[in-house]
């Protein structure tokens, strides 16, 4: 058993004004995961803990939900996460050159980061802009209409 | 040819704010429903306007909304927004949402009025930043007008309006899983009944509806239902967002009389093939619809006739295979999508989805056995409807059992090849 980290001021602050929002303390239990993620850029073992003390559930409890969506991170990410769209659209219109541009480049497959830490790739299940495929995001930006020539001035972007 | 949703859309300037909106009629229906009709009034005409749910199931909205309890003691009930929007190939709802925000907001004030809900939710796809930054905005807009909060135009309503960003899983756009969501839990589906009109989020009544759908109300509270039903081409009231992706001149987005024929939504609206690519089948409203192939393209794109060509309308957002394309690499990209995404929750399609998936990749990657198709005809009925909790795996089945009936030589290739004949 690790020592209990404690959720900083801010964040409890965050927590709670969601906490607030609803008629019990554990329907802001997503919002929390969000809320922690966003200034730690993931939710550790540890983090989880005490975002579940703070909720007054079990870690147990909190681990199904947050390892259920696909966005909370349970692992560390890079400094920038890259969100491939590998849906239908995307696949169509030549999502695979696109991933196969970026494993050669990056050096990393799916799931992976770079070991100086600049990027996670990991695959998203669509981004909603199928009439622009193929796509992805890094952190909150949208890239459309890829072309492999186009990806080294996008990853140039992020450092 | 008239465009309500879209009329005051176009993306070479900022969405209207407040006053634009408010300039060019914006919150008069608003005005019209609070102050001149009643809730039973409002539930009527849109019942009587024949607007169907465009969220994918195509259920009348006046008719969900009448099973809202409307009398005896319900102090809370809630109005939900779905803007999941995470079906492979739609993304519609992303257009009404960034190019004009206040028609949405306005729709589910509206619409809450008519259920007499006091909280209301916009559940959005995460992925939708734009649309979070729009919609954030103008729901401060709308509270600090008046049109949210407290006695709203001074009628003694009161409506609170809350943007959830989601965390991506696919079943968070299905209506019972979404609640679970905004509970904070997983996302897995709810047993129904009780549906959620008598017992849904927090266990009160409940309506969930799409973009889309509330996007119509505005428009059908200033015009009236015989004007909605005036605009639709085919069996169906009013227009739609129809969308076209894939290997076409201009994939996109555009708002036609409902009925519209593939043919036209292909070939005029967006160009027609692109060069060098011929067609050969298309889902015709999102991943989760069977495949429509040539001896389709008159077919009119509403909820009737595409069920009677053997597919479902679904978003209205199409996508193309193309002759370029292997159809078992569609196909498998899709059960991919359908595997990744079920919640685990019922053992067939927790189960059956990987199945499915993995048979599918084999015969992609030329290893498959002639046996393996009867396999997947087989889990096209046991993964189909009422074998399952939810609607997720018969949505599955429906591109692959179509794919098997139209493209069976495509499989069988693969499979006496031994290899994918497109690669």
């Amino acid at each position: 058993m690790t020592t209990l980290e404690t959720l900083t001021a801010e964040e409890i602050t965050e927590i709670d004004h969601e906490i607030a929002l609803v008629p019990f303390r554990k329907a802001a239990a997503i919002e929390a995961l969000k809320i922690v993620q966003q200034h730690r850029g993931w939710v550790s073992d540890e983090s989880l803990r005490a975002i579940a003390g703070h909720l007054e559930i079990s870690p147990d409890e909190l681990d199904s939900v947050a390892t259920f969506y696909n966005l909370v991170f349970r692992q560390p990410v890079g400094r920038n996460v890259i969100l491939l769209c590998d849906s239908i659209s995307c696949y169509v219109m030549g999502y695979e050159k696109i991933y196969g541009y970026l494993r050669d480049r990056l050096h990393i497959g799916f799931g992976e980061t770079t070991p100086d830490g600049r990027f996670t790739l990991l695959p998203n299940a669509c981004l909603g802009t199928c009439d622009r495929a193929p796509a992805l995001m890094i952190n909150n930006e949208l890239f459309r209409d890829l072309t492999e020539a186009r990806l080294d001035e996008i990853l140039d972007g992020y450092h | 040819m008239e465009t309500p949703l879209t009329r005051h859309i176009s993306f070479d300037r900022p969405p209207y704010n407040l006053s634009d909106y408010e300039k060019t009629g914006g919150y008069q229906a608003l005005r019209k429903a609070l102050t001149a009709m009643g809730p039973a009034d409002i539930t009527k005409t849109v019942q009587e306007s024949d607007l169907k749910g465009r969220g994918g199931a195509g259920f009348n909205t006046g008719m969900k909304w009448s099973f809202v309890p409307m009398t005896g003691d319900h102090p809370i009930k809630y109005l939900i927004c779905n803007a999941d929007e995470m079906e492979p190939g739609t993304f519609k709802d992303r257009m009404l949402m960034e190019g004009n925000p206040h028609q949405l907001i306005e729709g589910m004030i509206i619409s809450a009025f008519a259920i007499q809900a006091n909280i209301s939710y916009i559940f959005l796809r995460w992925a939708y930043k734009k649309a979070a930054r729009l919609l954030r905005h103008a729901i401060d807009e709308a509270y600090a007008a008046g049109y949210l909060g407290k006695n709203i135009l001074g009628t003694g309503y009161n409506l609170e309006m809350y943007l959830h960003t989601g965390v991506g899983r696919y079943i968070c756009g299905e209506e019972t899983a979404l609640l679970n969501a905004l509970e904070g839990k997983r996302a897995t589906p709810r047993t129904k009944p009780p549906f959620p009109q008598i017992s849904g989020l927090f266990g009160k009544p409940t309506i969930v509806n799409n973009v889309e759908t509330f996007c119509n109300i505005p428009h059908i509270i200033n015009n009236g239902p015989d004007w909605f039903k005036s605009l639709g081409g085919g069996s169906d009231a009013g227009t739609k967002i129809y969308g076209i992706s894939g290997r076409v001149k201009r994939p996109g987005l555009w708002e036609l009389p409902m009925g519209v024929t593939m043919r036209e939504l292909i070939e005029v609206h967006a160009g027609g093939m692109a060069n060098g690519y011929g067609f050969r089948g298309a889902l015709p409203g999102g991943a989760s619809t069977d495949f429509l192939v040539k001896e389709h393209l008159d077919v009119k794109l509403d909820f009737k006739s595409v069920a009677a060509a053997g597919s479902r309308l679904g978003t209205g957002t199409m996508i193309i295979l193309d002759d370029h394309t292997c159809p078992v690499g569609f196909v498998h990209n899709l059960e991919h999508f359908f595997a990744q995404e079920s919640c685990g929750w019922c053992t067939p399609c927790r189960e059956g989805l990987p199945w499915t998936e993995k048979i599918l990749l084999s015969i992609e990657r030329g290893e498959g056995r002639l046996e393996d198709l009867q396999l997947l005809d087989m889990h096209t009925r046991f993964l189909g409807p009422g074998n399952t909790f939810c609607a997720l795996a018969p949505g599955a089945m429906e591109p692959l059992q179509s794919a098997l009936k139209y493209f069976r030589e495509d499989f069988e290739k693969h499979i006496n090849q031994k290899k994918c004949p497109w690669r």
